[in-house]
């Protein structure tokens, strides 16, 4: 084989595994990726039901239900709108009522979302990134102020817990 | 008193390392020896001023100094003494204390490594370790001081994070950072290589000892991380695709890869420019990983703080140490003279290909890492990019390598036949193939995948045994003995490594058979996952030195025989106000049964989770046997000698050859 073909094979080659691992990246980009929706904004922007998506916000007070089969109900506020969401599992260690939390699921028919996962922090003084934004979207944050809780304390952002029931 | 030395020392160690930083650049311009011999002390004495100030920010910890606000912040005086210890880099401060302080560690070995490197080679790649250490010590000094005092000092510290204090927090950064920063010494002299123009075989020799060493303990460190994870997370899973696992297998890939660009380049002087490249990146993907898990750009258990200057800092880091070697690279690359070419089937063409599924591999899980911080900044839309995305890119680019990896090892170098390597690999493809259909046939109507992965992990460990016996087979057994172990260290170590990945494939695959089962039990009550019953007996308060704990107390039984006890519990820590879940976790032969515990309700049920996890330790003691594989390989003979000469010297040749004693211009 001259070193001209060596070269135009090894080229080839490369090229073909590239072309592959960049078709495999978009077109799993496309289906697998999951949006983050705020109540407020699954409630404007009309989120179809059997979306999958990650909703954040807080837990509402008083919401918190459980069920003899392990299923527990609450609803998860940004102080805008409110969406009821259903789970199956061991909630984290530090999921609270009044505490952010962000669930990811699937959007049903009656409004409700049934979550798999919940992930919260493992630390009282921390905030969820996305939850903290979606509550400055509803000015209802205020660095620093009120809601100084959502900074997390120097050395104390915990990691992320999750439950899941797949 | 001690901690303002310790303060000092860390001023002084930058000084030096500026100091060892420069010597090599003036060396080359007056061409005086003397100047670039300086950075061999010079490296000594950095280490040893950061060693010092890291003692004294430990001896602060351990004795609980509690004016210091970095130990008031993380420890707490009744916490046990492996924790005060370990707790010192359970921080932000105190962890990049730990990566500069194994930063000099390695730049010192390397300035003691007198046979293995030519000098010339040794003083530059010092020079470039030293300009590495100055920046992260600035950025220690500038941004995260871990010897601020604070006045007055509290009684009492605010404790550690609840779910860092575990021995995994002992051993799971040494290892992870003894990786993560041993990938600098490549870096250092692929730059050094760079810098003076000229790289041979004899730089690759001396690379490949330090870039072995440090993918030995990034296997170790990911691995022990993993099992971190799985244990104390409590909800089962080994890897999540999480963004900070991702910063440590991207460095990790692209170094497996520089691991086997190094043989080729070693061995046949080819891929010589790729090899630098690849040098570079791994190291690039290690300060990539830094930033994203010190900047505070992803929160996660690792982002111990969130403040934008050190961010900033990082980035500037990565900037210049990214951008000015890649900018080296397309400047001096071009000169160095190519290596030669080879054909297609041929060790060197397998190894390509290794190369190019791992570097492929790499940039798929680059790309679903940071995809979503760049559509964040750009869009402001938030996406997650979890473990279904990496499904669907990284395991079909990685199982096409994995059934490579026999054949490579068989080939011969230069030319090989592919007809007579099928044919050697041809009884460990049937019997790979037979174990499939058993594990179809036993596990019918269960997922088709784990089946499959067996039989290939069954196919790497089979090619592995059959690259030795194939080495070693002479007329007698007892030849084939002698023989066998008359083979080099290196060839054990490769079909160790490879064997190990075959073990790790089997426990991956068998996780597709894993159960999970979930209630809320009152006493006495019952739960099924898989083969086994957990029985709960009863839930009692226990209490630890820092903490209270509910124990759930869990019988198992398999085929109504006890053959254990799990005790799954939730600590709460009154310091931090926070409690944390200790999984349970029942150990039979290489399976697990694992339950974590969730709320008492008002009734006294209890929430229980239970897995039946088959095979699943063979995860981590597969990347411990590739890492003993890496390990054996790098006590071979070739290491212990000399630097070669060019034209290869006799392989007793003692002593180093003078090869770079011409100064670089």
């Amino acid at each position: 084989m001259t070193r001209r073909r060596r070269r135009s094979v090894l080229i080839v080659v490369c090229g073909a595994v590239l072309a592959v691992a960049l078709g495999l990246v978009l077109s799993a980009m496309r289906d697998t990726i999951v949006f983050f929706r705020s109540p407020t904004e699954v409630a404007s922007q009309k989120v179809a039901p059997g979306t999958r998506f990650r909703l954040g916000g807080l837990v509402e007070a008083g919401s918190l239900k459980r069920e003899a089969d392990g299923h527990v109900e609450f609803a998860v506020t940004d102080t805008g709108s409110t969406v009821p969401v259903r789970y199956r599992g061991l909630l984290p260690d530090l999921f609270r009522e009044g505490q952010g939390v962000v669930t990811e699921g699937v959007l049903q028919a009656d409004g409700t979302f049934r979550a798999d996962t919940v992930l919260a922090k493992h630390d009282e003084t921390y905030m969820p990134r996305e939850v903290a934004d979606a509550l400055k979207a509803q000015g209802r944050w205020q660095e620093g102020g009120a809601a100084a809780q959502g900074a997390p304390a120097q050395g104390q952002a915990g990691p992320v817990s999750r439950t899941a029931t797949q | 008193m001690l901690i303002e030395v310790g303060h000092y020392a860390l001023a002084l160690a930058l000084a030096l390392s500026l100091t060892q930083m420069v010597m090599p650049i003036w060396a080359s311009r007056t061409g005086d020896p003397v100047l670039r011999s300086v950075t061999v002390p010079a490296a000594l004495a950095t280490f040893l001023c950061i060693a010092f100030s890291f003692g004294a920010l430990t001896y602060a910890h351990v004795t609980s100094d509690f004016s210091v606000q970095n130990v008031v912040e993380n420890s707490h005086s009744m916490k046990p003494l492996i924790y005060k210890i370990s707790g010192v880099w359970g921080n932000h401060e105190g962890s990049m204390m730990l990566w500069v302080l194994i930063l000099a560690l390695f730049g010192a070995v390397v300035a003691l490594a007198r046979n293995s490197v030519p000098p010339t080679l040794r003083a530059n790649t010092l020079g470039v370790q030293a300009a590495i250490t100055a920046v992260f010590l600035l950025f220690i000094l500038i941004t995260s001081n871990p010897f601020t005092r604070l006045n007055p000092a509290p009684i009492e510290g605010r404790d550690l994070n609840p779910l860092l204090q575990d021995p995994g927090l002992a051993i799971h950064p040494p290892l992870l950072y003894l990786g993560y920063v041993g990938f600098s010494i490549t870096f250092a002299f692929a730059i050094a290589a760079l810098i003076e123009g000229r790289i041979d075989a004899a730089w690759a020799r001396a690379v490949r000892p330090w870039t072995l060493a440090a993918w030995c303990f990034l296997t170790v460190g990911i691995a022990m991380g993993s099992y971190w994870a799985y244990y104390e997370l409590g909800w089962g899973g080994w890897w999540f695709w999480d963004p900070v696992e991702n910063a440590s297998l991207m460095p990790w890939l692209a170094g497996t890869a520089l691991v086997h660009s190094t043989v080729v380049m070693e061995k046949r002087d080819a891929l010589k420019v790729w090899t630098v490249l690849l040098a570079i990146l791994t190291f690039s993907l290690s300060l990539l990983g830094t930033f994203l898990v010190r900047s505070g750009v992803l929160t996660s258990v690792h982002t111990f703080a969130t403040d934008p200057t050190r961010g900033t800092f990082i980035l500037g880091i990565l900037v210049l140490f990214i951008g000015g070697s890649l900018a080296l690279y397309a400047w001096r690359a071009p000169t160095l003279r190519q290596g030669g070419l080879f054909a297609p089937i041929s060790r060197e063409g397998a190894l390509v290909m290794n190369n190019l599924f791992l570097s492929a591999a790499c940039a798929t899980v680059l790309v679903g890492t940071l995809y979503p911080l760049a559509l964040e900044s750009l869009t402001g839309e938030k996406i997650s990019v979890g473990a279904p995305f990496f499904n669907l890119t990284f395991v079909p680019l990685a199982v096409p390598l994995l059934l490579v990896v026999p054949f490579g090892q068989t080939l011969a170098w230069k030319r090989g036949d592919l007809a007579a390597a099928s044919q050697r690999l041809f009884v460990g493809f049937a019997i790979a193939l037979v174990v499939a259909l058993v594990a179809i046939a036993v596990t019918w109507g269960g997922p088709v995948g784990a089946p499959l992965g067996i039989g290939l992990g069954a196919y790497l460990i089979l090619g592995a045994v059959l690259e030795i016996v194939t080495r070693a087979r002479g007329k007698t057994f007892g030849l084939s003995l002698r023989r066998a172990a008359g083979l080099p260290r290196s060839a054990w170590g490769t079909a160790l490594a490879h064997a190990g990945v075959g073990v790790t494939v089997i426990g991956i695959a068998a996780q597709a058979w894993s159960v999970e089962a979930l209630a809320t039990l009152p006493r006495g009550g019952e739960l099924r996952a898989g083969p086994y019953v957990a029985v709960l007996e009863g839930v009692l308060p226990r209490t630890g030195p820092n903490y209270t704990e509910t124990v759930a107390h869990l019988t198992i039984r398999e085929g109504g025989v006890p053959v254990g006890v799990l005790e799954p519990g939730k600590r709460f820590y009154a310091s931090r106000n926070m409690s944390v879940s200790e999984a349970g976790l029942l150990t039979i032969g290489v399976s697990q049964v694992y339950a974590s515990v969730g709320e008492t309700g008002t009734d006294g049920r209890v929430g229980i989770r239970l897995y039946y996890k088959p095979l699943v330790l063979l995860i981590w003691l597969g990347a411990v046997v590739m890492a003993l594989g890496g390990g054996l390989s790098l006590t071979d003979r070739r290491f212990r000698v000399g630097a070669p000469a060019l034209k290869p010297a006799p392989r007793d040749a003692a002593g180093p050859v003078p090869l770079h004693s011409v100064p670089a211009e």
